[in-house]
């Protein structure tokens, strides 16, 4: 049986042509970047086309990207590069609902650093509200980081206005952009944030790859020592082929932008709106209006989120859950309880996330076997609506 | 994903006893759609206290619905005295095991069988419900954590999580668990000394007040958990006046803990060449 893969926001799948172009770095030319002979260079040149490949997608110059292992170190490099530079400034803003790799080092930074943060919250629908990001700068804020794209609801932030009224106070930007590389264009010639992270793995290149931008003439304090790789920005020998990959993967993802904001986008609303239409009690979480094409997160009252995706995974659907009991954690989503979703329905939340490679009979597989998973837990469920009677308690 | 045993998946996908007995003379309800999970159990007991049938209705997780499914076979046809004396442990080992991250779900099933018996016997409450709530987020008494570590023999903070869901949430309750543990497995609490920072050339006050903060901070919770405790009179000069309470104003070895241990810790914390005295 093969799988309907629909969690794409936690990985992808390596793109063919994407492995093509890493393959011969793994056998035949597999010098150092750094050796001084003809060996190591066709390497390092190599890396340098992926450098210029990665700033194309950017739309910044290749002396800004820097090559790291993911979007984990991009965004602690620049959370703490931030501060390390401006030690008189101690304060930080950013969102309730970051992914842990902000979000654990800023409570990390608080708790152990000195540092105090402020966390913006969201309204029901996952929005920021910008005057509140306004009210929370202060004279000794050092860095707003806040997610380009949610990760869980696909909510797309108004990043562009948020580096706007960072900048007017002379703030640094940093944000977490692992979401919306290939989906969303973004131009960083007119976006005017410092750091921008992305990860290789979220947009069918190998995991172990990333790249952050950090704009020219920003302060910057290493986070790896070591080594002058990256001049001497990120000390350590390059994953060579993971880059390779990066660089190939990125060219490819400009490419199919529109692919994602038209097949892909309809593939997911079709799913969308089919399961909300053959599913009763159920409800997207997250604005609709501003939104990663590939994303939505569905809730199913009554029921819980781990049960669904282990029957799931029965037909060969793979998605995910902000199901607390998915995790080990006993709590849902930091991210649905920050927009507000009753637990009655963030208990039984999935989340769809599509690619390219994904297609209409995946979702008509979905459609058909989703709704039936549903109602057979709702019949082992002791909370149920009976006709008539409005939904439980959202409370 | 979780590691579930087949007999897990089993249960889970093709659950057992699913449903309500309309005329159930016992129905035990635990959990709530707010936690992640519940549990409503029916069960049909004979004049000869029997359990002939056993139905469920569960909200939560694989590892909740395979428990609970395990949880009415492995019942159905003992007495409710035999019944009863079915374990979380044995829910566990029917179903070949659970992660340990989900042994909750055991317990659940364990506490919806309680609640079932005392509805039968006319109980009003099961006697794990009662207690004072030390977990806030998932409402877990003090009377439910001292049980599941006493039957699951839990030694540490993260076992009390996974068995009960008490400090799963917010967090604040974490150290009362750790005060849980530490007396059930009859220990004392161990206590950090405080982190004081001393000022150079203490004046009267600022001399006064520490001693003051080292006394009701440390010392005393110390003392209190022999049967005892501390009393600050004055501070005159570099002697401290104290009285001692409770069991220590009755201990042969009072002056020994004034000297070793009160004196001690003040003349490190504070300065060197305090003299502490017992006032009576």
């Amino acid at each position: 049986m093969a799988a309907v893969y629909m969690d794409n926001n936690a990985t992808t799948k390596v793109d063919p042509a994407v492995l093509d172009e890493m393959l011969p770095y793994f056998s035949e030319l597999y010098g150092n970047p750094s050796s001084m002979h003809t060996f190591g260079g066709q390497v390092g040149r190599k890396i340098s086309e992926a450098r210029e490949r990665v700033a194309a997608a950017f739309g910044c110059t290749p002396g800004e990207v820097l090559f790291n292992a993911c979007g984990t170190e991009g965004d602690n490099t620049a959370i703490r590069s931030a501060l390390a530079s401006q030690p008189e400034k101690r304060h930080l803003i950013t969102t309730r609902v970051e992914h842990p790799a902000v979000l654990n080092v800023v409570k990390h930074l608080e708790k152990k650093g000195g540092y105090e943060a402020t966390y913006l919250g969201v309204d029901v629908e996952g929005r920021l509200d910008l005057d509140e990001l306004r009210d929370a700068i202060r004279p000794d804020t050092a860095l707003v980081s806040v997610m380009f794209a949610n990760n869980e609801t696909g909510v797309v932030f108004p990043i562009q206005e948020v580096a706007e009224i960072a900048k007017e106070r002379g703030v640094l930007v940093h944000t977490d952009a692992v979401q919306v590389l290939g989906k969303v264009p973004f131009d960083l010639k007119t976006l005017p944030v410092d750091f921008l992270a992305v990860s290789g793995h979220k947009v069918h290149a190998p995991k172990g790859v990333g790249a952050l931008f950090v704009r020219k003439g920003t302060q910057f304090r290493p986070f790896m020592m070591g080594g002058h790789q990256e001049h001497g920005r990120r000390a350590g020998t390059e994953n060579t082929t993971g880059i390779i990959g990066l660089g190939k993967a990125c060219e490819i993802a400009m490419g199919n932008i529109g692919h994602e904001n038209s097949v892909v986008r309809a593939m997911r609303d079709r799913l969308e709106k089919g399961l909300l239409a053959a599913v009763p009690d159920a409800r997207v979480n997250g604005t609709t209006e501003s939104r990663l094409p590939n994303t939505t997160n569905i809730s199913f009252q009554y029921v819980e989120g781990e049960a669904i995706l282990l029957m799931m995974d029965a037909f060969g659907i793979c998605a995910s859950s902000g199901s607390a009991c998915t995790s080990g954690s006993l709590e849902p989503s930091h991210v649905l309880r920050a927009l507000g979703v009753p637990f009655t329905y963030a208990h039984g939340s999935i989340r769809f996330s599509l690619s390219r490679f994904n297609t209409e009979a995946d979702v008509d597989l979905v459609l058909n076997e989703l709704p039936k998973i549903i109602s057979r837990l709702r019949e082992i469920s002791p909370f149920k609506r009976t006709e008539g009677e409005a939904p439980a308690c959202t409370c | 994903m979780w590691e579930y045993t087949d007999k897990v998946r089993e249960h889970f996908i093709n659950p057992k006893n699913v449903g309500e007995i309309a005329d159930a003379n016992a129905v035990g309800e635990v959990g709530s759609l707010a936690c992640g999970d519940a549990l409503k159990l029916f069960l049909k007991v004979d004049e000869n206290d029997r359990i002939v049938d056993a139905k469920f209705q569960t909200f939560g997780c694989a590892s909740a619905i395979a428990s609970s499914s395990a949880l009415t076979e492995m019942i159905k046809g003992k007495t409710v005295d035999e019944a009863l004396a079915v374990s979380n442990q044995d829910i566990a080992e029917f179903l070949g095991g659970l992660p340990k991250e989900k042994m909750h779900c055991s317990v659940m099933g364990k506490e919806a069988l309680e609640a079932a018996v005392a509805n039968l016997r006319g109980q009003p409450v099961a006697p794990h419900q009662e207690g004072e709530v030390v977990c806030e987020c998932f409402g877990v008494t003090d009377e439910t954590i001292r049980r599941a570590i006493a039957e699951n023999n839990l030694s540490s903070v993260e076992e009390i999580t996974d068995y009960t869901k008490a400090g799963g949430g917010c967090g604040k309750c974490l150290d009362k668990l750790a005060d849980l543990l530490a007396e059930a497995k009859g220990q004392k609490k161990v206590l950090k000394p405080l982190e004081i920072v001393k000022p150079a050339g203490l004046t009267n006050l600022q001399r006064m007040k520490l001693v003051s903060k080292i006394i009701d901070e440390e010392i005393s919770p110390s003392l209190q958990q022999d049967g005892g405790n501390i009393e600050l009179v004055d501070v005159e000069g570099k002697r401290v006046l104290v009285q001692l309470r409770g069991a220590c104003s009755s201990c042969k070895s009072s002056q020994l803990t004034l000297k070793q241990f009160v004196e001690k810790r003040l003349r490190d914390a504070v300065e060197p060449d305090l003299i502490v005295e017992e006032v009576r």
